[in-house]
């Protein structure tokens, strides 16, 4: 299986434009130098997102999505944080090895990224009209009046009502879910081919959360973009997402179709992760949940970093670390008894 | 809901610009209005600070000593330095010399007028190079940190480190050699250039402190991550941020400055004669404090009113640019 998985790889590679994959992380590494230690925050993470297509990447907080994405952009704060080893590859072309211009002019423009709070993302000295001018002003050389309409074109698509008068307000004058639209559609200026959405609903209350994740389909199909979604909120990735990547503790454990993943999770993490959603079947019962705590980054736990936590868990799991195993053509794996999990019934 | 602009609240204050009506008079019993109109940082700033007597009792002094300071003319006839008559010598404030005449029988008036131009000019261009210079270090030590933040820090805590008096003295008179040709222009930019050096510092940390906190934000990395560059993010997403501390710093700066010049002038190493300054009349009455005092009160009346009201005027500004305060 995974001679499979690695020749795969290879070919793609020998092509010189892999597959009409768009984005591509590979065995990508990240650790951060601190005071206490050196925390191995992701450990060979892999995954890819083509155009038109929702990749959501699902963990616990500490599990490494985010540093993921911002390697990614690029917003890694360098230190305490360094890349280790892995490629990014933008349109075949590896990003870690461009100069610094180089990645700036992506960003944007090829890849680009919504925050989770969009009253910090956003500047509050400034209209939100002006702070979306400004990327077509300084990267299209648009004129003041252009770029402005533009601006406001912008806010139309993300269905701000009003989107001309409100183009001269400041950030802290639109409610949250009106902010995290201002946001999105800062980010998609620029018609970027990826755009990175890193927990977008986490700040916002549950109607809005899913009006922005509608939204943000919606966009996507429009513009035929790849979308990651990054999040720890199993329900908002369900309707949205095409494939799911579970991360722990800085790797990919479980990759799969949205389907194949909510039927038959092939990862003891991933069903603990669905079984301890509350469900209405089960009032008045305990809530289930997955014992312990994330391990702590300074000192993964040897072989399956899951293994402490894992009901499952055999002597094997402590001393091997085992691989990303692929279990068929669109899932992925990293347990030694995955098969035994899915063919179990 | 009415929409919050429209005329249920006119009556009271129709003198009001249309904007801020919502604002002014909230209806008794109901809730104050949310949503006012669009207005930034600065915008917020003054409309509380229009609302301080404090505020508008400084800006008129201000205003008042601004116009000395270019249309001398406007406040007397007379000529300051040329109009010299002995034998009116040291008389004291009467009809026609409001503050009386001094040793050459020139006019104190006149010369108090006229010598709002030097210390305000003084002191402005000092402020201003302060602000400029200590900010451009301070963003530079803040943005990019590391080595370079701590040479700069280091050098400027070299230049904090001289007493300022001393430190003066030193620098005009290492370089206003006495003989070479008295210039008005040279002097001036002597002394400022000495206020300058000496000062920097303070501005210089105030940018890096705000400029370090600023740095964290979220939009700094927004901005980063839709792929602005460096210049653009210094410029356009972190100045604008951090400027608040020290423009209002800058405003108490201009009074202490004004005050600062006086002080070397009247040490004799400031402005010298050529030049009519508050300080330079201060310095030459210092003499006839007992015989003509006068001399030496009208000036310094100028002096401390026009040091207050700047120092009145920062303080309002800070007040209203912070918005704890409100």
């Amino acid at each position: 299986m995974s001679n499979v998985f690695v020749s795969e790889q290879s070919e793609a590679a020998a092509a010189g434009h892999p597959s009409g994959r768009l984005l591509e992380v590979e065995d990508l590494r990240v650790e951060f130098r601190t005071r206490d230690g050196v925390a191995k925050v992701i450990n060979g993470v892999t995954y890819h997102v083509d155009a038109g297509e929702t990749l959501a990447v699902l963990g616990e907080s500490g599990s490494g999505k985010s540093v993921t994405a911002q390697t990614i952009m690029g917003i890694l704060d360098t230190p305490p944080g360094f890349v280790t080893g892995g490629e990014i590859r933008f349109h075949g072309r590896d990003m870690l090895k461009m100069s610094a211009e180089e990645r700036r002019r992506i960003r944007g423009e090829g890849i680009a990224m919504v925050f989770q709070d969009a009253l910090s993302a956003l500047n509050p000295v400034f209209t939100v009209g002006f702070q979306i001018a400004e990327q077509f002003r300084v990267r299209r050389g648009m004129s003041r009046g252009d770029a402005k309409k533009r601006a406001a074109e912008m806010l139309d698509q993300v269905k701000i009502p009003n989107a001309k008068q409100r183009i001269n307000e400041y950030p802290h004058q639109f409610s949250g879910g009106m902010r995290q639209r201002v946001m999105i559609a800062m980010s998609l200026a620029l018609d970027p081919e990826v755009l990175i959405a890193d927990e977008p609903t986490t700040a916002l209350d549950v109607t809005v959360q899913a009006q922005i994740m509608d939204l943000l389909a919606e966009l996507q199909q429009e513009r035929q973009m790849g979308l990651i979604l990054i999040t720890h909120d199993l329900g908002v990735v369900a309707d949205v997402a095409d494939r799911i990547a579970v991360m722990y503790a800085g790797r990919i454990v479980e990759e799969a179709d949205v389907h194949e993943l909510y039927a038959k999770p092939a990862h003891p993490y991933t069903l603990g992760l669905l079984e301890s959603i509350p469900r209405i079947d089960e009032k008045g019962q305990q809530l289930r949940t997955i014992k312990g705590l994330p391990p702590s980054l300074l000192r993964i736990p040897s072989g399956c970093p899951f293994h402490p936590r894992c009901p499952m868990a055999q002597p094997v799991c402590a001393e091997k670390v085992p691989p990303l195993l692929q279990l068929g053509p669109t899932r992925a794996s990293a347990c030694h008894f995955a098969q035994d999990l899915v063919s179990r019934d | 809901m009415s929409d919050p602009t429209s005329g249920s609240l006119v009556t009271t204050s129709p003198g009001e610009q249309p904007g801020l009506v919502a604002e002014a008079a909230p209806a008794p019993g109901a809730p104050p209005q949310q949503r006012d109109k669009p207005r930034g940082l600065l915008g917020d700033a003054w409309h509380d600070l229009r609302r301080k007597p404090i505020f508008w009792i400084a800006a008129t002094f201000i205003v008042l000593f601004l116009l000395m300071a270019i249309v001398p003319q406007l406040f007397t006839s007379v000529d300051p330095e040329h109009d010299s008559n002995l034998s009116r010598s040291l008389v004291g404030p009467g009809s026609t010399g409001w503050f009386g005449y001094d040793l050459q029988g020139q006019d104190i008036y006149a010369r108090t007028i006229y010598g709002a131009r030097a210390s305000i000019i003084v002191a402005v261009v000092a402020t201003l190079g302060t602000v400029l210079f200590g900010s451009l270090v301070g963003v530079i030590a803040g943005f990019w940190g590391g080595w370079l933040d701590a040479l700069l820090s280091r050098l400027a805590d070299v230049f904090f480190g001289i007493p300022f008096v001393l430190g003066a003295i030193v620098i005009l008179f290492t370089f206003n050699t006495s003989n070479s040709g008295r210039s008005t222009v040279r002097i001036t930019t002597l002394v400022i250039i000495a206020l300058v050096t000496l000062t920097w510092p303070v501005s210089m940390r105030i940018m890096r402190s705000s400029v370090l906190a600023t740095k964290q934000a979220d939009y700094i990395v927004a901005a980063r991550a839709l792929g602005a560059s460096n210049t653009r993010i210094i410029f356009k997403h972190l100045i604008p941020n951090c400027l608040a501390p020290v423009l209002v710093y800058a405003t108490i700066l201009v009074g202490a400055f004004i005050g600062a010049e006086a002080t070397l002038s009247f040490l004799g190493v400031g402005l010298q004669s050529p030049v009519i300054s508050w300080g330079v009349i201060i310095n030459e009455s210092q003499n006839y404090i007992r015989v003509a005092p006068y001399w030496l009160l009208f000036p310094a009346a100028f002096l401390v009113t026009a040091v207050l009201s700047f120092v009145m005027l920062g303080e309002a500004v800070r007040e209203a640019l912070d918005p704890k305060l409100r």
